[in-house]
């Protein structure tokens, strides 16, 4: 029995490794390829060849100021929807839930005039305000405010804690993990984020790193070097970010499939 | 005070409510309204009732990519389905470098497409790549992958004397290239939701069972795959919507104009991004939004209604 069981222990961690040999090799390959007649000049190269330094900070920029917007408006909205009672909040919560169904690509023609009508063509404007709101950050942070205790709330209004207040001090403090959640979700969605900011934008200025990285392969069709190089740096922050929080992330993608 | 006080809840809900109405409802409305017009880079010239669907029913460039991605769906799905359910019964319970494992799977997912695109441009280069070298260690002719428009039916049975006809000849190389890239970066994210639902799945259950002296393969006909249908009709869903929107992959991997060799890799929100944007064609790129939302529609709900009577919750 036990030598039987050593061997399953076994011929499971063979099967698993070799899984796991295949999913890196892209990546050290990757960075292999990088190294190659050069080394790490190859990086100092590709980095100067076009304004990566410029596609850096508009991600990076982008990314802050969806992320913090969109964590505003999604305390704000939750904390209605998920705690308070009033004539039509369900049927608003559903018009909201109804967008979800609808992809992305479905929507983008007409977006794209509604932002020209706007005059956000090939602005930051258009690469960050549609995106202040998430629903799905929306639904999360609602599902969690709802097992708050109602009696809680409401002892607190009738000790003359205003609304806001107990948003402030107590429904947020007691939503730390799913905030850190959606925070997550959001960062790695933004900084990955490649059709909306392809299509809303067109100036080199106004690139973002994806869209950047893009338009290098298009130029540097067969330049393998300068590419791996580049691929490694635009991947790494997040991949970085990934191990650093590996528990988290994944617990997090895990928990999102379970409705 | 009081009017303060009923006002209140509305409030919170504004700020997530413009933007919301602004960039997702009223969008996705005129994507349905600019369908039954036309409207392109000269502005709005009127309403033109079904014209566009007509014509999306004679354009063999549409039909082409409703079939390239009907292709890609049906090789991708299967795949994402059935290996991380493997990996997630290898990695169930209790395993020594189950956190490695799980992280080395999961890297691809939170990888942006667009780099992980480049990357396996370079993988499959036909020239110099690594796979075409691996493949000449065992003494396999170079293949042309991204750039390859014969279908991988007929590159099997053509040497053989068996030419088959149209679709038949299946997925171009190129798409096959495609799917195993796709395949490769959803792998981790369905393992960790397979797993997630294995570990709800009380170890009474399986106690029971090798009590009563059931096999491997007994134990998961009988207990891991009813119990863990949920999940499994979760992630074949969601593959099978992600999937239908391919789009990075195509437009780095074998870029535009042209959607790989021969129009092989044009897949549908390809194709809408072209006529959309290149062309500025937004009523008719707004009548293929429309056809690829309701077949989304669609699927949901007759996946819903097949599989609904055979998920156990």
């Amino acid at each position: 029995m036990s030598a039987r069981t050593a061997t399953l222990k076994a011929g499971t961690h063979v099967l698993l490794a070799m899984g796991g040999v295949i999913m890196l090799l892209p990546f050290l390959w990757m960075v292999g390829t990088s190294l190659e007649q050069g080394g790490f000049a190859n990086y100092a190269e590709a980095w100067s060849k076009v304004p990566f330094g410029r596609y850096f900070l508009n991600t990076l920029l982008v990314t802050v100021l969806t992320v913090g917007g969109s964590l505003v408006t999604t305390a704000l909205a939750a904390y209605s929807f998920g705690t308070m009672r009033y004539p039509g909040r369900d049927t608003l919560f559903l018009l909201f839930l109804s967008t979800m169904m609808v992809p992305q690509p479905v929507y983008l023609a007409p977006s794209y005039v509604i932002l020209s009508k706007l005059g956000w063509i090939d602005t930051y404007m258009a690469l960050i305000v549609p995106w202040t709101a998430n629903v799905f950050s929306i639904f999360l942070l609602r599902q969690h405010f709802r097992t708050i205790p109602r009696s809680l709330y409401e002892a607190a209004i009738l000790d003359g804690c205003s609304r806001f207040k107990f948003l402030w001090k107590v429904a947020l403090p007691l939503s730390k993990s799913v905030i850190v959640t959606i925070i997550l979700f959001n960062v790695i969605g933004s900084w990955n984020s490649f059709m909306w900011p392809l299509v809303v934008t067109h100036s080199e200025e106004l690139r973002v790193l994806q869209v950047g990285l893009s338009y290098f392969n298009q130029e540097q069709t067969t330049n393998y070097q300068l590419l791996m190089a580049a691929s490694t740096f635009c991947t790494m922050p997040l991949l970085l970010l990934f191990v650093a929080a590996q528990k988290r992330i994944v617990s997090s993608y895990a928990r999102s499939g379970i409705k | 005070m009081r009017l303060r006080d009923r006002l209140g809840p509305y409030l919170y809900i504004v700020p997530a409510l413009i933007i919301v109405l602004s960039f997702r409802t009223i969008p996705i409305i005129s994507s349905f309204l600019a369908s039954f017009t036309e409207y392109d880079i000269g502005g709005f010239h009127g309403f033109v009732g079904f014209g566009n669907y007509a014509r999306m029913l004679s354009d063999g460039r549409f039909w082409q990519s409703v079939l390239n991605t009907v292709f890609f769906v049906l090789g991708v799905v299967p795949a994402s389905i059935i290996l991380p359910l493997l990996l997630a019964i290898l990695l169930r319970g209790r395993l020594a470098g189950k956190t490695v494992y799980r992280t080395i799977y999961f890297l691809p997912v939170v990888t942006s497409a667009v780099a992980i695109s480049v990357v396996w441009s370079w993988l499959f280069n036909p020239e110099a790549g690594p796979i075409n070298r691996m493949l000449g260690l065992f003494g396999i002719e170079p293949l042309l992958w991204l750039r390859e428009p014969t279908g991988v039916v007929e590159m099997l049975l053509g040497p053989l004397g068996v030419h088959p006809p149209g679709i038949l000849a299946g997925p171009s190389l190129a798409l096959v290239a495609l799917m195993i890239v796709s395949i490769w970066k959803s792998i981790g994210y369905n393992t960790v939701l397979f797993l997630a639902g294995l570990e709800n799945i009380p170890n009474t259950y399986y106690e029971a069972s090798r009590l009563d002296g059931a096999g491997w393969w007994g134990t998961f006909r009988h207990i891991t795959w009813p119990l863990l249908s949920p999940t499994t009709y979760y992630v074949l869903i969601m593959s099978t919507i992600v999937s239908f929107q391919t789009f990075a992959l195509v437009y780095v991997m074998t870029p535009p104009p042209g959607g790989g060799p021969l129009g092989t890799t044009n897949v549908i929100v390809f194709y809408l991004f072209r006529k959309a944007f290149d062309r500025f064609d937004i009523g008719y790129a707004s009548a293929i939004s429309v056809f690829l939302f309701a077949v989304l529609l669609s699927l949901t709900l007759l996946q819903r209604r097949l599989a609904g009577r055979r998920v156990h919750y």
